[in-house]
């Protein structure tokens, strides 16, 4: 016969070879497919939220403002309305539109709607997507009459000619539905007549906004640069683009955090494609062997190897982008296009399939399942086919694995990597430090396992013994198993870590700031909610009521471009501001002639580089004022920087009296559950407050914290198990291919329950190896988390708290799987006739 | 048309005449009241409605011609009157331009609408002065000026005053309807002379012409079961000048009607609602709308009757899209017994669906 009319046969006969082996290996292929599927589901599922939310976001800045060249923006508060006819008036300035924007909490809920204040001659000027339809063409300038987007009016159930309750200060008002907005998108909003909001929201005399469309011709950079000039303190002039980007990128880092998670979702599912091929291509070994005898070549076997990575990574990013899409949907249903985390509030976007987006991932799945198949399958056919023939090669295949410096190096440059700086706001160098901490590790591991074992004292009984021999022996295939229990047990402990410290900080933060009995706010959502000084008088007379403290919450532009950042006017002890502000580190008190104090929180000094001790213009009412920068503290609620100041002081420069929420010590006969009773009753809107005592506030700040870290608590439980059911999986497959081993055993004496007693102990020893090494790594990586992903993502520090219980009961558990693993295998492996065993390969 | 068309128009709309309930709070105009210049040359705000209404033909040195109009309203919607905030709308400026382009058979139009706040648009008290940014209407010296910068062209004028002031109606008091109330302040200045400029692209041309100002103030101007009016303004070529409206109902059949002809020297004849008719000539229907508008008509007033031609039949303003509002507003030319006479201005509203809101 020619080698031409072999060839259908040898294609039949490595076909079935190929299917066959693939078959016994369905439950970790399988596996391998979940995992793939997960890293993927996540990832675009991630990507899909986020591009719905901006393409919403885009959507209603092209609603809301049109086609505006520039905007002036100011604090939240607004700034002075003179500067609007000054813009007017310039001849490059084609239109200049005012705006007032108010977020009006609905009375006795916990929502509240954005209401867009506009003069809409000028506003439909700018061609902004809306446009008004009442019965009566004036019935806009009314001073009650609210325009609703079709999604708020669909929201709160109200059409035209009904009743809207908002609140503004501590009184509820009726607002009358003129009209239903002609818009698209899912934006919730209303639009106003400027003057009916100033006068209704308290923001007469102040514009939050002026959109600015240029003459034809005119240079809208020269004209930015002109204003930027001119304009008060604390008012700035951008493009609307900038301020779209900046509510965007609030949620960045908490999206790139979320697609770290789904990049180690693949890598646990490429690492699980990696030992199942590893281990099913060592068991083929001969079989590839007997391929290559009969004229395959190298380069087909390793295909077909490579190919089945390949469906498995196919069908597992199949199988994720349907899980993502289905994922993503419910998300942005019932959690939001914030993925839980509260940046964006009233925006409920529609999910859009992207096809970029989604090759992208399917393409990552595939790779990640390549990798793992293609590793093995190059080893497999190094060898020699007369080597490999011969019974007891497998444990050949693992030795290329065993060397030191490229580990090293990888550790190094991970420990070095720690140490860089953010790129561009995000914290990539810790990511990369994570990696390479993970693979330098890895690639360690067999290092390691020898160094471990032989530390390992020899035991006297006969099974363990043997079960040490064993492994220190032939430490290559349990290797494998070793690589998926470090990597899964070192990610699940560095999150346990992190999060169990992040929890414990906060919990203990949350202390600090809450010294006081009772807490409440003039709303507990948007900024239509103020206590007037009347209102503030009337609270702190109160019987029951020892002192009482207020506080005025205001949003300021620090930066062009830049979302801004809070202020808070705060009643504090300058001499004493530890007593009200939990500070990092000791505050010092100021030289005599130094300006007044201002305390910043972490991350003001992180991405704004404010210095303790240095002197800073804060922009207040339009003027610029020089304060000290007394103190660092730290602010968990306010990751875009928050600064604090003397509420006295405040109300001196500004003239503002109101306050939008405050505390009070109560006298030692006195109930919280009275004091509160009588706030409701007595203060005329009283009803409106959202008061808590410390503990309530506690509790409730602690559960939102659970719900942030919601989507980390699934993934490391997703993690876990798959790190568990492939360490198992992976233990069954090796006792299985070791039964000649035990035949033999059984041969020379041993018992089965003595052969059980072994294969326990080399269960405990790996996984137990598996755990220390883990562990270790997670505790590296945990500090990684903690000190540069944290802090540059979210740029607020945290302290250390090591989750021991959890961690024993989780290293318990794995050890216990690992040695019900083995028994159970080996009660298979064991059953059989001793003879027939050792016959197997003869 | 665009979106932003629909709020300029929409206001403009609610200045047109409204249903009697509506006009509750305004002052009504009141027979027997003197007009006294030039105090009433400028605004009166406690009036729901008024108008300075430019209108006329200009010609370049080539003796291509243009008809034009610059319109500036003012209007107290009444709403938020009590509201201390600086932005209150007490009152709204809009304004109206249109070149029509004779040589290319095109109208030109364009609007602008703002509250009169922190005077970057008003009306003034005691003189003609209605601006809105750098859109502006004014009396200056003994004439007017009228600069306005559109989308599409550029007006710089200025209107020399020739002739006395022309009251309307009864010493300036003009019914509109069978109802007492149905009336405005109404006076003309006709055979203003023009000079200036018209900018249609990036050079300016200079012109002369001919033009005509109404300025009229009100709170109530149509009956109940009135759909539009018909109006004319023209400039008689021997120095003269007429003006004649028509109040139309549903059948459009006359509901009230007036005129007033001031012949060359001077000599001023009102004429009763009988005196005075319009007849339609000639039809022609928007391709646009489909509406139909009587562009060419024949007006009897009095013994006299004037045969109306539009210099182009697509003079019509379409605010469909946004309001449903839309009229025709076109340059006209006269003549009487066959022979050229005058020209000027004919209003055509209502046509393609009824006016009242």
């Amino acid at each position: 016969m020619t080698a031409t009319a072999l060839q259908p046969i040898r294609i039949g006969v490595a076909s079935t070879l190929f299917r066959g082996a693939f078959a016994q290996q369905r439950l970790r292929g399988l596996l391998g497919i979940g995992a793939i599927a997960l890293g993927v589901a996540l990832g675009y599922a991630v990507q899909l939220i986020n591009a719905a939310a901006v393409n919403e976001l885009t959507l209603s800045a092209r609603t809301l403002g049109g086609t505006a060249d520039l905007e002036v923006l100011g604090p939240r508060t607004g700034f002075d309305e003179a500067l609007y006819p000054l813009l007017a008036r310039r001849p490059e300035i084609a239109v200049a539109s005012p705006v007032v924007e108010v977020e009006a909490r609905l009375p006795g809920r916990d929502e509240a709607l954005r209401i867009v204040g506009v003069d809409v001659l000028a506003a439909a000027r700018l061609d902004p997507g809306w446009a008004a339809a009442t019965a009566d063409r004036f019935d806009v300038f009314r001073s009650d009459a609210l325009l609703l987007s079709p999604a708020a009016a669909g929201a709160f159930g109200v059409t035209t000619g009904g009743t809207l309750a908002l609140q503004s200060g501590l009184a509820v008002l009726p607002l009358r539905v003129a009209g239903v907005l002609t818009t698209d998108g899912a934006q919730r909003f209303a639009v106003m007549d400027i003057a009916a909001v100033q006068q209704a929201f308290g923001h007469l005399g102040r514009l939050s906004r002026i959109d600015l469309r240029v003459v034809p011709g005119t240079s809208v950079a020269a004209l930015r640069d002109e204003l930027a000039r001119t304009l008060p303190p604390g008012v700035v002039v951008q493009p609307p683009e900038d301020s779209r980007d900046a509510s965007a990128d609030l949620t960045r880092s908490y999206r790139v955090n979320l697609n770290v998670l789904a990049l180690m979702a693949l890598f646990t599912g490429g690492l699980l494609v990696f030992s199942t091929q590893a281990l099913s291509i060592v068991r083929r070994r001969a079989q590839f062997a007997l391929l290559r005898v009969i004229g395959v070549t190298r380069r087909r076997i390793v295909a077909g190897l490579v190919a089945e990575g390949a469906a498995i990574g196919a069908a597992g990013s199949l199988l994720g982008l349907v899980a993502g899409h289905a994922l993503a949907l419910a998300v942005l249903r019932f959690v939001g296009a914030d993925l839980g985390s509260g940046y964006f509030r009233g925006v409920v976007p529609a999910l859009r399939i992207e096809a970029a987006t989604a090759a992208l991932f399917f393409v990552l799945g595939v790779a990640a399942a390549v990798a793992g198949a293609w590793l093995p399958a190059r080893e497999a056919v190094r060898t020699p086919p007369a080597l490999a023939l011969k019974a007891g090669d497998a444990e050949r295949a693992f030795e290329r694995l065993v060397s030191v410096w490229p580990g090293a190096v990888l550790l190094a440059a991970g420990i070095g990597a720690a140490w860089l700086p953010p790129v561009d706001g995000l914290p990539l160098f810790g990511y990369g430090a994570i990696a390479l901490l993970l693979f330098g590790t890895l690639v360690l591991m067999p290092r390691c396992a020898h160094l471990l074992l032989h530390a390992v004292p020899p035991p006297r009984s006969p099974a363990p013994g043997l079960a040490l021999a064993q492994l220190r022996g032939a430490p290559g295939q349990a290797t494998v198993s070793l690589a998926a229990i470090v990597a899964s047990v070192s990610l699940m402990v560095s999150m346990a870590i992190m999060v169990s410290s992040f929890r414990s900080s906060v919990d203990a933060w949350l202390g600090e700031l809450l010294p006081a009995d009772l807490y409440f706010r003039a709303a507990g959502v948007g900024d239509s909610g103020l206590l007037s000084a009347a209102d503030q008088a009337r609270i702190a007379a109160l019987p029951g009521v020892q002192r009482a403290e207020f506080q005025r919450e205001d949003q300021i532009q620090w930066r062009v471009g830049q979302p801004r950042v809070a202020l808070l006017a705060r009643t504090l002890d300058p001499a004493q501001p530890q007593k009200s502000l939990p500070f990092v580190e000791p505050p010092r008190p100021l030289r005599a002639d130094a300006p007044p104090p201002l305390w910043v929180s972490e991350a003001m000094v992180d991405v704004h580089g404010v210095a303790v001790g240095s002197e800073i213009e804060l922009p207040l009412a339009g003027r610029s004022h020089r304060f000290t920068v007394a103190g660092v503290w730290r602010d968990y609620s306010r990751p875009r920087g928050t600064l604090v100041i003397e509420r006295s002081r405040y109300v001196a420069l500004t003239g503002d009296s109101s306050a939008t929420n405050g505390a009070l010590w109560l006298a030692a006969d006195a109930t919280p559950a009275a004091v509160r009773e009588r706030l409701a009753r007595e203060l005329p809107g009283g009803e409106q407050l959202d008061i808590g005592t410390a503990g309530d506030i506690r509790r409730t700040s602690l559960r939102i914290f659970d719900r942030t870290f919601a989507v980390t608590y699934a993934l490391e439980l997703a993690a876990m198990v798959i790190g568990l059911v492939g360490l198992s999986s992976s233990f069954a497959a090796l006792v299985l291919a070791r039964r000649r081993e035990f035949g033999m055993l059984r041969h020379i004496g041993m018992t089965r329950g003595e052969i059980r007693a072994m294969l326990a102990t080399e269960g405990a020893l790996v996984s137990g190896v598996g755990l220390v090494a883990g562990i270790v790594l997670g505790g590296a990586i945990s500090l990684i988390l903690i000190h540069v992903v944290n802090r540059q993502s979210f740029h607020w520090g945290m302290d250390l708290a090591v989750p021991w219980a959890a961690l024993g009961a989780f290293a318990a558990i794995v050890l216990a799987l690992s040695v019900f693993t083995a028994v159970v295998a080996g009660r298979h492996a064991t059953s059989g006739d001793a003879v027939r065993a050792v016959r197997d390969d003869w | 048309m665009k979106r932003r068309d629909f709020l300029a128009l929409g206001a403009l709309a609610a200045l047109r005449p409204q249903p009697a309930a509506a006009t509750t709070g305004y002052p009504a105009a009141q027979p027997g009241t003197r007009l006294v210049f030039p105090r009433d040359h400028g605004a009166h705000p406690e009036f729901r409605t008024e108008w300075w209404y430019l209108t006329g033909q200009l010609a370049d040195g080539a003796g291509r011609g243009y008809g034009f109009q610059v319109t500036f309203f003012r209007s107290r919607p009444r709403v938020a009157e009590d509201n201390p905030s600086r932005f209150a709308a007490r009152q709204l400026v809009l304004a109206h331009a249109a070149l029509a382009d004779a040589a290319r058979g095109q109208l030109l139009h364009d609007q602008r609408a703002a509250r009169a706040v922190f005077d970057l648009a008003g009306t003034d008290l005691g003189t003609t002065r209605a601006w809105i940014g750098d859109w502006r209407l004014e009396r200056a010296g003994d004439g007017y000026a009228a600069q306005v910068a559109a989308r599409d062209f550029r007006l710089d004028l200025r209107c020399a005053v020739t002739q006395p002031v022309l009251l309307q109606g009864d010493d300036g008091y003009s019914r509109k309807g069978p109802g007492a109330r149905q009336a405005s302040h109404y006076y003309s200045l006709p055979q203003l002379a023009v000079s200036g400029r018209v900018g249609i692209g990036p050079a300016p041309t200079e012109v002369t012409g001919r033009a005509w100002l109404d300025h009229e103030w009100s709170s109530e101007i149509m009956a109940p079961g009135a759909v539009g009016w018909d109006w004319l303004g023209i400039n008689l070529d021997d120095g003269g000048a007429l003006m004649a409206f028509v109040m139309r109902d549903a059948a459009g059949a006359p509901l009230w009607a007036a005129a007033t002809l001031r012949d060359a020297a001077g000599r001023r004849t009102a004429f009763p609602p009988a005196d005075v008719r319009f007849t339609p000539r000639r039809q022609w229907r928007s391709p646009r709308t489909g509406a139909r508008y009587p562009v060419a008509v024949e007006v009897g007033v009095g013994t006299r009757r004037f045969a109306i031609e539009p210099w182009f039949d697509d003079q019509e303003l379409d605010a469909r899209a946004s309001t449903g509002t839309i009229y025709w507003e076109g340059a006209v030319r006269v003549s009487e017994d066959g022979r050229p006479c005058g020209s000027g201005y004919l209003e055509l509203t209502g046509y393609a669906a009824p006016l009242a809101l």
